[in-house]
């Protein structure tokens, strides 16, 4: 790791002010992931500003009913909160499904967000790879491919975003709050992270001379129904092979709202936006679950060893919404 | 011999420092002015070093030296580790790193990087760069693609390759019912939680100090004495806590070698702890293995014909053809045998022995395979190894010194409720979840080694046993001690036990399930000794009740030795030792007494046996695979403690859960990288997901082992990775041949 | 330096802190570990791991991956379970940091540390001080109501600890000797044992 200096911002500005000054410097916050990275010197900061003492760590409810997670508060924390607990039923699933409880306490929301890919390739700094090294080449596109992508890769890249909790955000309809030197954004979850492209160096649509403070969560329809379900190769602490995050809100048999979204098999939390217009209206049987699965995994590409994944999301996608209509119909 | 603490299920008599942070591994002594290592590893398979590029390391603040093979002192050669050698080194490899500019495997140490933190020592190796001139001939990087190239080495740990009885080709293609399958395994990496290292020093030139996280202690010092034209007695090997081992610490990989190079260099003590991403790149793991089963039966049942031949792989430095096939040597009756066994060499780092190597893999085949005969034969998997029970071992022709592999399967079967099950595939579903059961056969050799163990009884009633093995957490220390406390009739708080170090005496490498008969034995015998030498000093005294007495006539219990036929009439050690003015007694002694041993050896097939069951449940939607339950009853003689051996069982049993369904190394057979060289992307077994464990031993004693005993730290890993391929097969009607057995396999 | 077989089964070695380098790259560094202030001068770098390890001098407190991957690294800062390997010294200054050394010594076990020995909730012993640590704040998580993936009913605030509930709980310690039977006994005993009290 490369020696660095250490400094502790205690508010946005000064923060955002130390960051604009060197752009060799790393906001650190529970550090799970870029504590690792710095050890493979995949990232390699000569600064790490510590953002803990920014005041982000609170969980509320918002004005229009929704719910306000700051960007500092824990993985754990958050997954157990009560608000989450009872309101967002997906995102605790989906947070308690990641990672280790050591690791939970440690971890931000906002880190979780901005977490890297898990390719090893991009892990390994004697391996070619663009996102790590941009025009470096690509040594998962024809290497040990069996964790990458399917949807929306590029010949640049075909990693894959690691966090569940940023898939059920995207079903959600999640809004990343964020401050930069001229005030703050909103940036919609389904635009913070980007496909590869030309550009797979570029994982979010966050700027330099941005911070998230919060991720603010939308009031889900009382009669709406979540879940995360994730496949991965070891029953507990594994990243997902496919993982789905849906919410279901059926009228009848029919189904009223619909939304879907895919982990661990794009470099993004994939929105199945093709699947759930496929959906909308239609009632929920397992014919036009699949179905709309098939539609949703149209362009998928296989690489050597990866081409189960298209089928397993198909399936992946069918259970979790035959499980939350059966719940409703059951109710 | 009275047992009253043998059998025992004892805590831990190393319990108390384990859980309070206490016990000192390796890398935990507090040596002053102790630098630290760091490798750098070759990024190519096959070739030759260019240049080092080490001006950036060199400079790197903290750095004392920066060793690469222009600058380091050159070591001497050591020897393979042989099996047939009496004292084989523990040496992984022929090839000395940095003795050469030659680069044999992706991952080969090329550069030591020594500072005076871990992380300057870390950030400098980052910095160096290396430039390399690849081989012209491509490096061979598969072992399916270098089939061709395939040869049956001469032997086979000490065995022969092949074994031909009769004609098994023909007696197959003859048999009414055969099955004809081929069964694939992946590399495997043992991944012990401690990962190896090693600190080392030198006072003068010639006195090394290495503590080393090793399951072979002389094997260690050995190499050392060699590698540096040391006297052995000049080189002291401590290992006395083991973080783990599984077999890959029954080897001293590069970094030992180069942990006692680079504190010569520095003149201070250095460490090298290896990074986990190094455990898979400079410690071997198991080799992949392609393996042909054939099987014929006649209509009965009756194995008429038994195929066992196949693929291993080994290294271009070193000659270990993984011994697959072997229980197929031991476990069925048959008319005509053909085993054989080839090997192909790559560019990779040496294979080694991981936790039952040889059995681990060959009774996933073979185990399998007798699944798919009982299937073809409409038969019970039980009754059809029932109905191939031999009578003597046979292939050695020679009666099992013991053998309950039948009362296995009774007692595993009535736990298990294995005659409820419904022979049919698919036929038990919970919602998407289809749920099959499967068994088999377990196997492993009962085999010996070497050791020699010091007893000192001391005038306070306590006794000191010492030899050099080692405790990874197999719980020799609290076995032994039970034992030598029945030998000596003592309680065993009044026993010591001291081991994991090379000034004690003498002892062979803790692997192959051998430590237990072989250190038993050793203290049995050395406790002889002493008891012999007691009561000739209490016959000399006309005074003493045991003037008259023979050894035969008594035992030794209560502290003394005393009539057998007369429970109150004897002497206590006190008593006798100081009537002779004497404050200690010692014996030593040697396992095994050269000539019995080879008696024995020949006269019977020492072998243990097992019956795994478990009941899997398969998501018919994701191919996700949960072991529910899980039945394994063994046979390995006497159970010293009932507690360390219940957790060696089930340590195996987990292992071969792992082995069957999560674990994986792979091999990008581009360049020979590992891509997921770390514990987030090797999945050994977490706690989630398995099941609660049963296990049951027999404890039927063996007429011809020290204590009756056998080995018990391997058996349950074999026929595990079979059991559940054979569940999987029940529940789904599928079956996978190829481990791990992974969702994208069933879908 | 020599340390003999005797001492070193008996777990007669002493703590040695490492003394502080002439380098101006160092900062200080104040860690209260145990209840005990340490003074150190550390380059930032310096994960909280090796802080303990190498320069403080408690090695009760192990190494497996240096990733995270293991768990082997827990601590508990401020009653939380953290692994030590994934987070730098300084930024736990001021901060009550417990190790397995923090928890009991051989003359005074733990509850759970006397319930590993009875139920053989190890081998080896090398992750033992990290699924200790571990299951100490599992089981403060637990009274607090915390949920785990494995929970059934989000809503509920009592957990029902099963064995199931404790494997997936206790998932980021991985024991490679394979105690996890042990591990669950031991857990659930001192569980029992504390909902009697």
């Amino acid at each position: 790791m490369r020696a660095f200096t250490y400094t502790q911002a205690t508010d946005a500005s000064a923060a955002l002010h130390a960051a604009l000054q060197n752009p060799e410097a790393k906001y650190i916050g529970g550090g799970t992931n870029l504590v690792d990275l710095m050890r493979e010197e995949v990232e390699r900061p000569n600064e790490v500003i510590d953002i803990n003492a920014l005041p982000f760590s609170q969980i509320e409810v918002l004005p229009d009913g929704g719910v306000r997670l700051g960007a500092l508060a824990r993985n754990s924390h958050t997954a157990n909160h009560p608000l989450v607990r009872q309101r967002y039923p997906v995102l605790a699933q989906a947070m308690l499904s990641a990672a280790s409880p050591q690791l939970r306490n440690l971890a931000t929301n906002a880190g979780n967000l901005l977490q890297r890919t898990r390719c090893y390739y991009f892990y390994d700094t004697t391996a070619p790879c663009n996102k790590r090294q941009p025009g470096s080449g690509c040594a998962a596109i024809h290497g040990v491919n069996r964790i990458h992508a399917i949807l929306g890769t590029s010949e640049q890249c075909i990693a894959t975003h690691p966090s569940d909790m940023a898939v059920a955000l995207a079903a959600l309809e999640a809004v990343v709050q964020v401050q930069g030197a001229n005030g703050t954004r909103r940036i919609a979850m389904e635009e913070f992270h980007r496909l590869p492209g030309d550009h797979p160096e570029q994982d979010t649509t966050l700027g330099r001379d941005e911070l998230i403070t919060s991720i603010d969560l939308p009031a889900l329809p009382s009669t709406a129904n979540s879940l995360y379900f994730k496949v991965r190769e070891r029953p507990s602490f594994a990243f997902a092979l496919v993982s789905v995050a849906a919410v279901l809100e059926l009228e009848g048999e029919q189904i009223k709202n619909v939304r879907l979204a895919l982990g661990g098999v794009a470099h993004k939390p994939w929105r199945a936006r093709t699947a759930e217009e496929a959906l909308l209206g239609k009632p929920a049987t397992a014919e036009n679950f699949r179905q709309a699965a098939e539609a949703e995994l149209q362009t998928a590409i296989a690489y050597e060893h990866n081409a189960f994944k298209i089928e397993l999301a198909k399936r992946t996608i069918v259970r979790a919404l035959l499980t939350l209509a059966e719940r409703q119909l059951l109710a | 011999m009275r047992t009253k603490e043998v059998g025992r299920p004892l805590d831990r008599v190393d319990g108390r420092l384990k859980v309070t942070g206490q016990a000192r591994y390796t890398a935990e002594f507090p040596v002053e002015q102790v630098a630290y290592g760091v490798l750098v590893r070759s990024t190519i398979a096959r070739g030759r070093i260019l240049a080092y590029g080490t001006k950036a390391a060199e400079q790197t603040p903290g750095v004392l030296a920066v060793l690469t093979h222009e600058n380091a002192p050159k070591r001497h050669p050591t020897k393979e580790f042989d099996p047939s050698d009496k004292e084989p080194s523990a040496s992984p490899t022929t090839i000395l790193v940095l003795n050469t500019d030659e680069v044999s495997w992706h991952g080969q140490p090329l550069v030591v990087v020594i500072a005076e933190t871990l992380d300057q020592a870390e950030e400098a190796a980052s910095l160096v760069r290396i430039t390399y001139a690849p081989a012209e001939e491509l490096a061979k990087l598969s072992m399916l693609d270098q089939k061709t190239e395939a040869f049956v080495p001469k032997k086979v740990l000490n065995e022969k390759p092949e074994v031909t009885q009769g004609n098994a080709e023909e007696a197959l293609a003859a048999a009414p019912v055969k099955i004809d399958h081929t069964y694939t395994t992946p590399p495997y990496n043992h991944n012990p939680i401690e990962a190896h290292n090693t600190l080392a020093y030198w006072e003068g030139d010639d006195q090394l100090t290495v503590y080393d996280s090793t399951q072979y202690i002389f094997g260690v010092r050995k190499m050392l004495s060699e590698m540096f034209a040391l006297k052995e007695e000049n080189v002291r090997v401590v290992s006395a806590f083991v973080g783990g081992a599984f077999g890959s610490k029954g080897r001293a990989w590069p970094h030992v070698g180069l942990t006692a190079m680079a504190a010569k260099v520095v003149g201070r003590p250095v460490k090298i702890d290896l990074p986990r991403k190094d455990m898979f790149y400079m410690v071997g793991g198991r080799t992949p293995s392609e393996q042909r089963v054939a099987l014929g039966a006649d209509a009965e049942g009756k194995l008429q014909a038994v195929v066992h031949t196949g693929l291993t792989a080994s290294s271009t430095s070193n000659t270990f053809a993984e011994h697959f096939s072997f229980v197929t040597r031991h476990l069925y009756a048959s008319p005509n045998f053909l085993i054989q066994q080839k090997l192909v060499r790559l560019d990779m780092v040496p294979n080694t022995f991981m936790r039952a190597p040889g059995e681990g893999i060959g009774t996933f085949a073979l185990e399998s395979a007798m699944d798919e005969l009982a299937y073809a034969l409409n038969m019970d998997p039980i009754e059809l190894r029932l109905r191939n029970e031999p009578e003597k071992d046979p292939t050695m022709h020679v009666p099992f010194s013991s053998r309950h592999l039948k009362e296995c399967f009774a007692l595993g079967a009535e736990k298990f409720g294995w005659h409820q099950r419904n022979p049919q595939p698919r036929g038990r579903r919970e919602g998407p979840w289809l749920i099959g059961q499967g068994t088999a056969s377990a196997f492993y050799p009962a085999n010996k080694r070497s050791a020699e163990v010091k007893v000192k009884l001391s005038i306070d009633g306590t006794a000191l046993l010492q030899s050099a093995t080692h405790e990874m957490g197999t719980g020799t220390a609290t076995v032994q001690a039970q034992n030598a406390a029945d030998q000596l009739g003592l309680s065993v708080e009044k026993v010591r036990f001291e081991y994991g170090d090379s000034l004690l005496p003498k002892a062979n490498g803790s692997y192959g399930s051998t430590t237990t008969i072989t250190v038993g034995g050793a203290v049995e015998l050395a406790c002889e000794d002493l008891k012999r030498q007691l009561l000739r000093l209490a016959v000399k005294h006309p005074s003493s009740v045991l003037h008259e007495a023979n050894y035969d006539d008594l035992e030794a219990r209560d502290n003394g030795l005393f009539y057998k036929d007369n429970p109150t009439r004897g002497e206590t050690y006190a008593v006798i030792l100081a009537r002779e003015g004497k404050e200690n007694l010692e014996a030593q002694a040697s396992f095994p007494p050269f000539l019995k041993e080879k008696l024995e050896e020949m006269a019977y097939s020492f072998q243990s046996f097992g019956a795994q069951f478990c009941e899997v449940r398969v998501h018919e939607e994701t191919g996700e695979v949960l072991v529910s339950r899980w039945v394994g009853v063994y046979d390995c003689g006497t159970i010293l403690n009932d507690k360390t051996a219940r957790s060696q069982f089930l340590g195996s049993v987990t292992m071969g859960i792992g082995m069957a369904l999560w674990e994986e190394t792979h091999w990008d057979l581009r360049d020979g990288r590992i891509p997921n060289a770390s514990l987030s992307e090797y999945h050994v077994p977490v706690a989630a997901g398995l099941p609660r464990i049963e296990v049951y031993s027999l404890g039927i004693p063996d007429p011809h082992t020290p204590l009756g005993a056998h080995g018990a730290g391997e058996i349950a890993v074999t026929g595990a990775a079979a059991a559940i391929a054979n569940a999987v097969y029940h529940a789904t009607g599928k079956r996978i041949r190829d481990l791990p057995i992974t969702p994208d396999k069933l879908l | 330096m020599s340390f003999s077989i005797d001492q070193i089964l008996r777990g007669d070695i002493p703590r040695v802190e490492r003394p502080p380098a002439a380098d101006p790259s160092l900062v200080p560094v104040r860690l209260r570990v145990n209840g005990q202030d340490h003074d150190l001068q550390l380059e930032p770098r310096v994960s909280l791991l090796d802080a303990l390890r190498e320069f403080i001098g408690l090695t009760g407190t192990k190494k497996g991956c240096n990733q995270g991957a293991c768990g082997a690294c827990t601590v508990l800062v401020e009653g939380e379970r953290v692994n030590s390997c994934l987070t730098f010294a300084i930024m736990h200054q001021g901060k009550d940091i417990t190790t397995i050394e923090g928890l009991g010594t051989p003359d005074a076990l733990h509850p759970l540390q006397a319930a590993f020995i009875e139920h053989d909730g190890y081998q080896c012993g090398y992750c033992t001080p990290g699924q200790i640590c571990s299951a100490v704040a599992m089981l403060k998580e637990v009274e607090h109501g915390d949920a785990s993936h494995v929970t059934s009913d989000l809503m509920a605030t009592d957990v029902q600890l099963t064995d199931e509930e404790i494997r997936e709980r206790m998932s980021g310690n991985v024991c490679r000797c394979g105690a996890y039977l042990g591990i669950v006994d031991s857990i659930r005993a001192v569980y029992e044992q504390q909902k009697g009290q």
